[in-house]
């Protein structure tokens, strides 16, 4: 064994540690990746918020890429990307069903009256049973669902123009139409 | 009398304890699935608030989680059970012990590795040392 074989080794094996707790360090040990991208969306079926004796349910998916927003009156980032979904909902790029999480059924509608409602509908999980079945941790959360009731994407925390573009898009423009 | 007072005052603390817990629910009536229901939520970590378990934390996704804990022992569901039932929904992360998969067998055996690897160093370091001469006598004519 050469005289530098263990030195260089030791130094190889700590430049491999450094990269990792680097790697760490860049990364929000808040944000946690969806346990469903790339799975079957769990199974749902809530009464619809506004319609009363209506359900959303997996049903909704069949007709092409959907979002599927948690949203609640008490999430303040829910405020915060509610003007950016007014926006998308009117561009009509994708419909948008909302799952109004833990939440009270007058003041949700009263909400939406009053900032306007850019959900084609919402079910209504006022105990937050669907929001633990989807792995919902904090709201507003965002997810990417495909025709065949594929998760493609999740996003945590207000939604934006620029995230839309960069995670959103390219996704419904590939993985959309498969 | 100063001291009877002091013993009666942390016995009161002690006593006071248990309502002041974060779980205000009832308690489950058969003892074994209370205390499996406690042992449980005290390996969850709480999404939402991550360093603390569902136990510690009044954040209402902990109450919502230890409902369905609740619900999931009640319908005579075993432990592991119940953490596949966390860990689908919310990954390796929820459990605070992940348990050993294709996914976490660095962060189980990392440590390991690295406790053994300086061992290794030391031992060697040191042994070669000890075949050197002595030499820390003071210099003699």
């Amino acid at each position: 064994m050469s005289k530098y074989a263990l030195p260089v080794g030791v130094l190889a094996g700590f430049i491999v540690l450094l990269y990792f707790l680097s790697v760490g360090l860049t990364r929000d040990p808040g944000e946690l990746p969806s346990t469903y991208i790339d799975k079957q969306a769990p199974e749902f079926d809530l009464p619809s918020l506004m319609e009363e004796g209506q359900r959303v349910s997996n049903a909704v998916f069949a007709d092409g890429p959907t979002l599927v927003n948690v949203w609640a009156t008490w999430c303040v980032g829910c405020r915060e990307e509610h003007p950016f979904l007014m926006q998308l909902a009117d561009s009509n790029a994708i419909p948008i069903y909302g799952i109004n999480w833990r939440d009270d059924r007058p003041t949700a509608l009263r909400w939406l009256v009053q900032y306007g409602d850019p959900y084609v509908d919402s079910g209504f999980d006022g105990d937050g049973r669907v929001g633990i079945d989807w792995g919902v941790y904090g709201a507003p959360e965002t997810f990417l669902v495909d025709s065949d009731g594929i998760v493609l994407h999740k996003h945590l925390g207000p939604l934006t123009a620029s995230i839309w573009e960069r995670d959103f898009v390219p996704l419904i423009e590939t993985g959309g139409s498969r | 009398m100063i001291r009877r007072l002091l013993v009666t005052a942390c016995a009161a603390l002690m006593t006071a304890a248990p309502v002041l817990a974060i779980d205000a629910e009832k308690a489950f009536e058969d003892p074994v699935l209370q205390a499996r229901y406690e042992d449980i939520i005290e390996e969850v970590r709480c999404l939402k608030c991550q360093n603390q378990s569902i136990k510690d934390s009044n954040a209402f996704l902990a109450s919502d989680l230890r409902r369905e804990i609740r619900r999931l022992l009640e319908e005579g569901k075993t432990d592991t059970e119940i953490y596949d039932f966390l860990v689908e929904r919310y990954g390796d992360f929820a459990l605070y012990r992940p348990r050993l998969s294709g996914k976490t067998l660095v962060l189980w055996v990392a440590p390991a590795i690295l406790l053994l690897g300086g061992a290794f160093l030391i031992a060697r370091v040191v042994r070669r040392r000890m075949a050197l001469p002595i030499d820390d006598e003071p210099l003699q004519e």
